[in-house]
């Protein structure tokens, strides 16, 4: 029992250090160029999907967990993920493998945006 | 030659000013004529509270002049938005012509000089001059939603929430005695700016440009002036600005403010100050304004700077134009 | 000035400009984005232990779901207008977990409202995010398309 609660507690170590590790990676990147948030987030994207493609990030996943898949190149890694699974089921597979994998992430970002929209108001910044 | 002279002497009877809590703490506080304690002075959208600033702004400088709402024979106005809807759609309250002006931030200024030309000229002999803009509107329009997450660059400024009106009339009509002496329009500067978070750096050419024209001009020294106030360039740009001033062998340090940099107490996210076609508006309409009332302050110029950029030019790369008009306001 | 003179002048004040910029503090911001964006990858990864021990949810089912709560988190944060304030402070670090891209497509959404569902909130919701869909969906496509020629 008391094994278990060491490894979750070296994964929640694991998880931390390499996703923070990635954000701080990509504040580097802000700090030394003039990207913007929306160019950032396609270049990490654009990342996950080059590294997963080569095969790489997947030992980042195994690795780190959660500190691999919540960054945005955890996007681009599941991305890529469908693709090349679908792939082995043929040319259909291989367009179509890439969304539906990412689809539960963009359906969620749709539902609940649309939810909040309805529900709250932008506010006023007072600072 | 960039300077026109009023020898009529048309007056700056009256000013009508609002603001947002956030203006509101810093020195304009005690002198503007009504707080807002919600930007969103009770309306549904951003873009219909900075419609609504504006025609109280205009409204109380009418009110504050002591004159009758008929007796207005124009207004003119701008505002940051597209189009200027704010300022159009203020002005269908209103039962006088309206003439639209765009100069950005530096509307204030265009609005002023072009007012005191036509009373000069004797066409009219009350006109207002107004405008505005909100921090949200703005920022919507030029920047991102306002509840994403991103962060201000340091160079950045805050747009103020605020309007200001100006109230002019023709020296007969009144009994202030606070003249629009000259004014001087500017060219259009663009030294190559093309980071829209860096708007002071982008407009401090264009008032140098300005400034310095009007003094040659005008064959007046930097000490003629008691202030020469700039529009919104903020703590980085008036630094720029007193280079390039001084590089031409004029020194303007001691006399210079800018309205953006004294607006807010900096505490948080304002970086280098405040910004926006209120800005000057609401420093020049309510502290200044008094000030001058009050004699403590004799001559001064304004010189209101505008960045003429839009959304789509920066996307396609363009740099920043820029432009100020100056215009001097004396007690005689 | 025209032409090549004024190439560079420009380039001159461009430089000078630059001199003037205030000193981007590396360290506190590296710090920052190191904190908030560990923090939010062991939100996920709390979720994650919790599904798979308490739901047994595993593999593609178990990132899905993670993604998805944190997806709420997001729009939720976004809504209660705290996750901008979150940004300021944390840059990169609030930015680039998939909490940030569930802001960077609630945000508008709530933003634009006011010019219509269709519109406004409907069409300008991917305003932000959307390249990110675009490259990821060509990007992804690709690799799916060299993998069935490899």
């Amino acid at each position: 029992m008391y094994e278990t609660y060491l490894e979750i507690l070296w994964n929640f170590v694991k998880a931390f250090a390499v996703g923070g590790t990635i954000c701080m990676i990509a504040q580097i990147v802000i700090n030394f160029t003039d990207l913007t948030a929306g160019k950032i987030l396609v270049a990490f994207m654009l990342a996950g999907v080059v590294l997963q493609g080569l095969g790489l990030y997947q030992y980042l996943v195994d690795f780190a967990g959660a500190g691999a898949t919540v960054p945005i190149s955890g996007f681009g890694y599941l991305l890529a993920n469908g693709a090349i699974k679908g792939a082995e089921k043929g040319f259909f597979g291989a367009v179509t493998g890439a969304l539906s994998s990412a689809s539960a992430g963009i359906s969620a970002a749709v539902i609940f945006s649309f939810l909040m929209a309805i529900v709250f108001q932008s506010k006023s910044k007072r600072n | 030659m960039q300077t026109i002279y009023f020898d009529k002497k048309p007056r700056l009877v009256a000013t009508g000013t609002i603001a947002g809590p956030k203006e509101c703490a810093g020195v304009v506080g005690k002198y503007v004529d009504k707080t807002l304690t919600d930007d969103m002075f009770g309306e549904s959208t951003y873009e219909k509270a900075e419609c609504k600033m504006l025609t109280y702004a205009i409204r109380q400088a009418i009110r504050n002049a002591e004159a009758k709402e008929e007796d207005v024979d124009m207004l003119i106005s701008g505002d940051l938005l597209n189009q200027i809807i704010s300022a159009s759609f203020a002005a269908r309250d209103f039962d006088f012509p309206f003439l639209g002006v765009y100069g950005a931030c530096s509307t204030l200024s265009e609005g002023i000089a072009l007012a005191a030309a036509l009373i000069n000229a004797g066409y009219y002999k009350k006109i207002v001059a107004a405008t505005g803009s909100h921090f949200s509107s703005a920022e919507r329009q030029y920047r991102y939603p306002l509840e994403l997450g991103n962060t201000r660059p340091p160079q950045s400024q805050w747009t103020v929430t605020g309007a200001g009106g100006f109230f002019i009339a023709d020296m007969g009509g009144c009994n202030s005695r606070l003249a629009v002496d000259c004014a001087t329009f500017g060219k259009v500067v663009d030294f190559g700016i093309t980071d829209v978070n860096n708007m002071g750096a982008a407009m401090a050419p264009a008032a140098a440009d300005t400034i310095l024209a009007h003094l040659k001009e005008t064959g007046r020294g930097a000490d003629y002036y008691d202030l020469i106030v700039t529009g919104d360039l903020g703590a980085l740009g008036s630094r720029i600005l007193k280079d390039l001033t001084w590089e031409k062998g004029v020194e303007i340090g001691k006399k210079h403010v800018d309205c953006g940099e004294i607006v807010y107490n900096v505490i948080e996210d304002e970086f280098q100050g405040g910004s926006g076609a209120g800005c000057s508006a609401l420093v020049f309409g309510s502290y200044l304004f008094d000030r001058l009332k009050k004699r403590e302050l004799n001559r001064v110029l304004l010189c209101a700077t505008g960045a003429l950029l839009s959304t789509v030019s920066s996307g396609q790369g363009e740099s920043i134009p820029c432009i100020c008009h100056a215009v001097a306001i004396e007690n005689v | 000035m025209t032409g090549k003179n004024r190439q560079n002048y420009n380039k001159n004040y461009i430089a000078y400009v630059h001199s003037f910029d205030p000193p981007t503090q590396h360290f506190k911001n590296c710090f920052r984005a190191f904190l908030v964006g560990g923090l939010i990858c062991c939100i996920g990864q709390c979720m994650r232990e919790i599904l798979e021990k308490a739901v047994g949810l595993y593999g593609d089912e178990l990132s899905s779901a993670v993604s998805i709560m944190l997806i709420l988190l997001g729009t939720l944060l976004t809504g209660f207008g705290v996750y901008d304030r979150i940004g300021r402070y944390a840059g990169a670090g609030s930015i680039v977990p998939i909490t940030g891209f569930a802001n960077s497509v609630a945000s508008p959404a709530i933003e634009f409202k006011t010019e219509g569902l269709v519109y406004g909130l409907a069409a300008k919701m991917f305003i932000v995010a959307g390249p990110i869909i675009v490259y990821g969906v060509l990007a992804g496509t690709a690799v799916g398309i060299i993998y069935l020629f490899l």
